[in-house]
């Protein structure tokens, strides 16, 4: 409380400073948290949004880190101070389903202003991961991605391996890795951003294995982690043993490692679609194939989970500003709107008519690999196993899962003993959680 | 600090009367709002929270008395970050204090540029911790860090982002350079302070410059260290939360989440309020613990020349 009601304090004062601007349209704040080239997109569809009409003045305002944005949204709400929207990143969607008091879904915002909702014209996999289970949508999906693999062309050429067929299986991966080490084409063979999301997540869907019980938790109840199976235990075991040797190279718990690919220090690289923007920005000889699947796993390829972030309209707001948030959704939904977004930050289009804009346009033949990820997510409809994972605290079992496997990548534990730890502690901290 | 040497200066000076009644109870007054505004009502608020378990948003709300004291005192984690922070606050104070009184020493010898030298070496104390963090961060990053780059080319396999020992030990040499500074600043003062007719007449009795050092200079300046070692240790126990967010994070596992870190992480990442204020209650305990440590046994000992 201390310490929220002093950020809520700076929250409020920024609110007020904000507000005393406004007399004749109704501003509309939309607290978020995109960097680099994303953050370029949001100051220009909030300023053309703006263009576009008179009545309301959308004020983008940027709150850190996406952990910090939730907590700035969270603190403010608890001050009285909330802003209209807020981009909560995936992980933080099961914290603001809790919480129905505090927001109001986006189903009811846009009927509210008199607007049709139509969720068919959405992508369904995105849509499905933010609704209810009765279907009604919560949140707007505004940035939505997909793990992909991007390797470097040049490397691959320099290790004598097929520079326009990228690895397909986990196994592949490993052996490619190998060769770009021993090749010394590169000093690394593979990294990889955000281990919890692609190697446990993402990883469960892709080859449609149960990442926990309860439709790993969308179906709510009393969930428990089904982590330490055998086929993740095999994968991070061939994961910590090329660890062991530098051919896998560990950059953090989050997207750090993408710093270490565009160096040009290791070959091969998972990470999510939207990290698109800054690879082409440093104008790397790059190449994009589809996430790696486990060539053991039956169902494999499944599909792959959406990540990425999206919008929450808070409750107690004046109509008028609802009338704002529908109207910024909606113009927001618009098929120009959205292939702009989808071509300059690599995340995927919300909806199936900007999808196919661009698909008509060209633009993936002129950029292979730019489909993956939505072929990734839609090409087979979900499984119980892969329409996204939901905990009322997956930051803090992200946060547990990350720290077992940091001591397995340093050698101080197995994979086996590793993943348990992770399922024991992430189970107890479940447990804890519900009980709240 | 501050309040330490009000206190000894009133405690030595004569017992100062006030005619008017109302004065001085209106001159301390703007003191009182604000220890009142910014202590004690956010203290009270942490200490009702911490025993309450709540939701993020403060929509649920149970009265739970001290569950989550004994939630958090049995948590190995918590009581490996007691750990963690122990071995970081002694590491700091220890490793900040050697260098500054070798520094402290060196700079008092030289015979030309004496106020150059001791301003470079106070610089750094005005780098914020977070930057201070992000500077060391970016010399020993392990893929694109310069010194990392050099440690490497020796044969040695840094690596702070998986072994617990190399993140400590970034750790401690971001928090100790940043705290350098100061202890330079007091070790000079104390250095001056010594009387140069005690060195003579060592000097001349035969006494060379270490032995000069180790039985005059050293012992005279005990209370500078005792003053040092507390203000120091204090600093690397709560002041240090920048440097730990932007250089690890907390991790490898868990080998580097002090108290005051964790006291973040479960609050502002794992957003469970009633544990997070039932350690930052704790912490407030140790703080007062150490403050009544000092005013009873530091201040009183300690001979300032």
């Amino acid at each position: 409380m201390k310490f929220f009601g002093f950020a809520a304090g700076i929250a409020a004062t920024l609110t007020l400073l904000s507000t005393t601007s406004a007399f004749a349209v109704t501003q509309i704040s939309w607290w978020h948290a995109m960097t680099g080239a994303n953050a370029e997109v949001v100051a220009k569809i909030s300023k053309d949004f703006n263009a576009s009409q008179s009545d309301y003045e959308l004020v983008p305002v940027f709150k850190g880190t996406y952990p910090e944005t939730l907590n700035a949204g969270i603190a403010a709400f608890r001050a009285g101070q909330a802003p209209d929207i807020l981009q909560v990143f995936d992980v933080g969607t099961g914290v603001m389903m809790a919480a129905e008091g505090a927001i109001k879904p986006v189903a009811d915002v846009m009927t509210g202003a008199g607007m049709t909702f139509d969720k068919s014209q959405y992508l369904p996999g995105i849509v499905g991961y933010y609704s209810k289970p009765d279907g009604t949508m919560l949140s707007f999906p505004y940035n939505s991605s997909s793990p992909i693999l991007y390797y470097n062309k040049d490397i691959f050429q320099k290790a004598g391996l097929d520079a326009n067929n990228p690895p397909k299986t986990w196994n592949e991966v490993w052996e490619a890795a190998k060769k770009i080490k021993t090749s010394g084409a590169a000093s690394c063979g593979y990294t990889s951003t955000w281990l919890t999301w692609i190697h446990l997540e993402n990883f469960a869907a892709w080859n449609d294995v149960p990442w926990a019980t309860q439709q790993n938790g969308l179906a709510g109840g009393d969930v428990e982690l089904k982590i330490n199976a055998p086929i993740f235990v095999n994968h991070f075991k061939a994961l910590a043993d090329l660890a062991k040797d530098g051919t896998f190279k560990y950059g953090g718990r989050t997207s750090e490692a993408k710093q270490i690919f565009l160096a040009g220090e290791c070959g091969i690289f998972t990470e999510s679609s939207g990290g698109l923007g800054d690879i082409v920005k440093s104008g790397m000889n790059y190449g994009i194939g589809q996430l790696p699947y486990d060539s053991d796993a039956k169902g494999a390829p499944q599909n792959t989970t959406p990540g990425g972030a999206s919008l929450w309209v808070f409750g107690n707001k004046s109509d008028e500003e609802y009338k704002g948030v529908a109207a910024f959704f909606a113009y927001l939904s618009k098929t120009d709107v959205q292939e702009y977004l989808h071509q300059k930050s690599g995340y995927l289009p919300v909806t199936l008519a900007a999808y196919e804009a661009t698909k008509k346009s060209g633009f993936y033949d002129k950029n292979p690999g730019r489909e993956t990820p939505i072929l990734q997510m839609t090409g087979k409809s979900p499984t119980d196993n892969s329409k996204g994972v939901r905990l009322p605290n997956l930051p803090q079992v992200r946060d547990i899962q990350n720290e077992e496997l940091e001591k397995m990548l340093a050698g101080q534990q197995t994979a086996q003993q590793a993943l348990d730890n992770a399922v024991a502690r992430g189970n107890a901290a479940i447990k804890e959680a519900l009980d709240n | 600090m501050g309040n330490a040497w009000i206190a000894r200066e009133i405690s030595l000076s004569a017992r100062i009367v006030f005619p008017n009644k109302i004065l001085p109870y209106l001159l301390v007054a703007p003191q009182l709002a604000i220890t009142l505004v910014f202590f004690y009502w956010p203290a009270g608020q942490a200490l009702y929270q911490s025993m309450l378990r709540q939701d993020p948003f403060g929509l649920k709300s149970r009265f739970v008395w001290f569950a989550n004291f004994r939630k958090v005192l049995a948590d190995p984690a918590y009581l490996n970050s007691i750990k963690v922070t122990v071995v970081f606050s002694l590491a700091t104070a220890i490793v900040a204090m050697v260098v500054a009184l070798l520094l402290a020493v060196m700079a008092e010898k030289a015979v030309r540029g004496k106020g150059l030298y001791r301003t470079l070496l106070i610089w750094p104390y005005a780098v914020a911790p977070a930057i201070a963090g992000m500077l060391w961060l970016f010399l020993f990053n392990p893929s694109i860090g310069s010194l990392a780059y050099l440690l490497r080319s020796l044969g040695i396999a840094w690596d702070p982002l998986l072994n617990g020992t190399h993140a400590m030990i970034l750790l401690v040499s971001a928090a100790a350079w940043k705290q350098i500074s100061y202890n330079f600043l007091f070790f000079v003062a104390g250095l001056q302070a010594v009387p140069k007719t005690l060195i003579e007449a060592a000097a001349m009795d035969g006494a060379g410059e270490t032995k000069r050092f180790w039985t005059i200079v050293f012992p005279l300046l005990a209370p500078t260290t005792f003053f040092l070692l507390v203000v120091n240790t204090v600093y690397a126990l709560f002041d240090t939360f920048g440097i730990v967010h932007a250089v690890t994070g907390g991790g490898p596992g868990k080998t580097t989440e002090t108290l005051v870190y964790k006291v973040y992480n479960d609050g502002f990442v794992n957003l469970i309020l009633g544990d997070s204020a039932a350690q930052s209650v704790i912490l407030m305990a140790i703080v007062i613990a150490l403050t009544a440590i000092q005013f009873r046994y530091v201040e009183r000992k300690v001979h300032y020349g």
